[in-house]
C-alpha cells in the first residue's frame, strides 16, 4: 500500500515531516536532496524523531541523542538499543509517497504498553 | 599498554570500556563494580522504571550480544589505589595490577542522619533502591519526599501518578534554583501545584518519627508532615572514599582536567565522581548528568591512550533533562552567571516554552518545557 506524504516542493531539505498513522513515519529531505523514511517513534521512549537533528543521512533524537541512520535504520548509541525500521519512499510526479513496512516496529516499552490495548505490540 | 582496569562498571564505565575498544586498544579490559548487576541506565529508576511502566531487562545498557572482551568483576568493591605499580585493591584481598585506570566510581545518594534502621525511609540511587521503593509505592497511602531537586521531584510525580497522597518538602525558597535559577526554577516547580502535589518551600527538616517505621516527618519549624512512606532526595556525594591516601588528588571528587587526567600519570576519572576543568567556566565542576557520562569517557580515554600527550579538547556544555507530570524539561549550559532570561516561544503558564539565559547579551544555557523540536535546534547552534 502507498500513501501519499505531502509535495516534494512542500519539504525543504533539511526538513521532516511527520506522517500521522499507526504508528508514525517520519520521512526526511536530506541536504543531499535524498528523501527517506523511517518510523517516527524513537526506540528508546516517546519522542517524535521528526523533531530530532537531521545530519547527511542521520537522525539524532530530540530528547536523548542516540542517532539513527535513515539508510538502515541502525541505532550509533544508548540510550536506544533498536533500530527503526525504514521504509520505501516513492516520488511520483512531484508527490511522496510511502509504502510501509512490514516488520514489526521497535516500539519503545513504554509506547508498546499504551498501543498494546488496541493494536499489534 | 597491556592492562586497563575500569573502577565503576556503570554508565561512564562502560562507555569508557567502548571508548577504549572504539579507540584500537586491544589489551587486557577489567571492569570492577561493587554491584552485583551488569550497567544498567539509572534515568528511568525514578520515572517509568518507578512507575511500573518498563521492567529490568528494559534498563540493560549493553546491546544484544554487545562483546568488549572484557574481564567483569562484578559485586566486588574496590578499596584502594596503589601508585607505586598503579594496583586496584579489591574488597576480596586481590590485587589487579594495570597500565592504565579510569575512575568511574560515580556518586552515592546523601542519606538523613538517624533515619537508619527506620522502615519505610528511601533513598534512590541503585537498582535495589528502586526496586524496594517501587513496592513500597505499591502500599499507597502518604508520601513525604525530602528535597525538591529533580529526582524528588521525579518520585513525587511518579508517585502522584500512581495515585498516593504526595508532600515534597525543600529547604530553598525555591526549588531547582541552583540549577536553573530562581525565576525558571519557580516555574518549573510550579508543576507540582498544578497536580496538587503541597510543596513546603523555606523550611528545614529536623527528623523523622517513628518507632520501627517512619511516621511523619518533623520539620524546624515545629510542623510534623504525616508519612507513610519517604524519599530523602537531598543529593549525591561522589564514590571516591577508596582512593584517599592514594596520591589522585580529591576535592569534591577526583579532580581532574577537561579531559580527566588526574594529578597521577595513567589514572584518569570520568562521570560522576570526575571534578573536571571547565574552561567555559574557568573553574572545576562536578556534573551528574547522564549525557556527560556518556561522552565524556572517549576523551579520557583517548588521553589515557596517548600517556597524556594530547590537547584537551573544549568540553561540550552540560545537557540533561528531566520528566515530571508529563512534561519534558531539557537544559543545556550554565545557568549560574547569566544576568537575563527571556521567554522566547511559548507560554510559561502553558508549560510549554523555550527560555534563554544570556549573560551581556550573549546565551549561555537554554531550557525548554516541552518543545523538544526547538530545544534540539538551540542545543546545537550551543555545542556547534
Ligand atoms: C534515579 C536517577 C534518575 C536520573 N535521571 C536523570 C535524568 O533524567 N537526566 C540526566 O541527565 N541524568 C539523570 N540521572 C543521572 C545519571 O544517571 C548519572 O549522571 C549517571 O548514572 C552517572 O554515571 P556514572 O557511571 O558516572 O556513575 P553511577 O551511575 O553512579 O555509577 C557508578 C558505579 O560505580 C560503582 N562503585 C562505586 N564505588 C565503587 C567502588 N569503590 N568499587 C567498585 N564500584 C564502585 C557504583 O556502585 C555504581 O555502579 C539520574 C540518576 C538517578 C540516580
Ligand atoms: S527517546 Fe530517543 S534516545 Fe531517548
Amino acid at each position: 500500500m502507498m500513501i501519499p506524504v505531502c509535495r516534494l516542493a512542500d519539504l525543504p531539505r533539511g526538513e521532516a515531516y511527520r506522517l500521522d498513522i499507526e504508528p508514525p513515519v517520519a520521512v526526511f529531505h536530506t541536504e543531499d536532496g535524498e528523501v527517506l523514511a523511517i518510523d517516527d517513534t524513537c526506540t528508546h521512549q516517546d519522542a517524535s524523531l521528526a523533531d530530532g537533528w537531521l545530519e547527511g543521512c542521520e537522525v539524532e533524537c530530540p530528547l536523548h541523542a542516540s542517532k539513527f541512520d535513515l539508510r538502515t535504520g541502525a541505532v550509533d548509541a544508548p540510550p536506544a538499543k533498536l533500530p527503526v525500521r525504514t521504509h520505501q519512499v516513492v516520488v511520483d510526479d512531484g508527490m511522496i509517497y510511502v509504502r510501509p513496512s512490514e516488520a514489526a516496529p521497535n516500539l519503545p516499552p513504554c509506547v508498546a504498553a499504551r498501543l498494546g490495548a488496541g493494536g499489534p505490540a | 599498554m597491556r592492562t586497563v582496569a575500569v573502577v565503576g562498571a556503570s554508565l561512564a564505565g562502560l562507555s569508557a570500556a567502548r571508548a577504549l575498544r572504539k579507540q584500537g586498544y586491544d589489551g587486557r579490559l577489567v571492569l570492577i563494580g561493587d554491584e552485583p548487576h551488569r550497567p544498567y541506565d539509572r534515568p528511568p529508576l525514578s520515572k517509568e522504571f518507578l512507575a511500573g511502566r518498563v521492567g529490568e531487562a528494559d534498563l540493560a545498557l549493553e546491546a544484544d550480544g554487545e562483546d568488549l572482551g572484557a574481564e567483569w568483576l562484578l559485586g566486588v568493591r574496590a578499596t584502594g589505589l596503589d601508585r607505586a605499580d598503579r594496583s586496584v585493591r579489591l574488597a576480596d584481598g586481590r590485587t589487579l595490577r594495570a597500565d592504565g585506570i579510569v575512575i568511574a566510581t560515580g556518586a552515592a545518594a546523601r542519606t538523613l542522619p538517624g533515619s537508619e534502621g527506620l522502615a519505610g525511609v528511601h533513598t534512590l540511587r541503585t537498582l535495589d533502591d528502586a526496586r524496594a521503593l517501587r513496592d513500597e509505592l505499591a502500599r499507597g497511602g502518604r508520601l513525604v519526599v525530602i528535597g525538591g531537586g529533580f529526582i524528588g521531584a521525579e518520585v513525587a510525580s511518579t508517585a502522584y501518578a500512581l495515585g498516593l497522597d504526595v508532600t515534597v518538602i525543600e529547604a530553598a525558597p525555591t526549588p531547582l534554583a541552583g540549577p536553573l535559577g530562581e525565576a525558571m526554577g519557580g516555574i518549573v516547580s510550579a508543576l507540582h501545584a498544578d497536580h496538587g502535589v503541597r510543596l513546603l518551600c523555606g523550611v528545614g527538616v529536623k527528623g523523622l518519627s517513628g518507632e520501627r517505621r517512619v511516621d511523619a516527618v518533623l520539620l524546624e519549624d515545629g510542623r510534623s508532615v504525616p508519612a507513610d512512606t519517604v524519599v530523602v532526595g537531598v543529593g549525591a556525594r561522589p564514590c571516591v572514599e577508596w582512593l584517599e591516601g592514594s596520591g589522585v588528588a580529591l576535592d569534591n571528587g577526583v579532580t581532574c582536567g577537561a579531559d580527566g587526567r588526574t594529578s597521577l600519570a595513567g589514572v584518569v576519572a570520568v562521570g560522576d565522581c570526575a571534578n573536571w576543568y571547565d574552561p567555559h567556566t574557568g573553574s572545576h565542576r562536578r556534573v551528574e548528568h547522564w549525557t556527560g557520562a556518556l561522552e565524556r569517557p572517549a576523551a579520557a580515554v583517548a588521553t589515557l591512550l596517548a600517556h597524556g600527550a594530547t590537547e584537551p579538547g573544549v568540553p561540550r556544555p552540560p545537557y540533561f533533562w528531566s520528566d515530571q507530570y508529563g512534561v519534558k524539561i531539557q537544559f543545556v549550559g550554565h545557568a549560574a552567571g547569566a544576568d537575563s532570561v527571556t521567554v522566547e516561544e511559548g507560554a510559561t503558564d502553558e508549560r510549554s516554552f523555550l527560555a534563554v539565559y544570556r549573560r551581556a547579551g550573549t546565551p549561555v544555557a537554554v531550557l525548554g518545557m516541552n518543545q523538544p523540536r526547538l530545544f534540539t535546534r538551540w542545543r546545537k547552534q550551543f555545542t556547534a
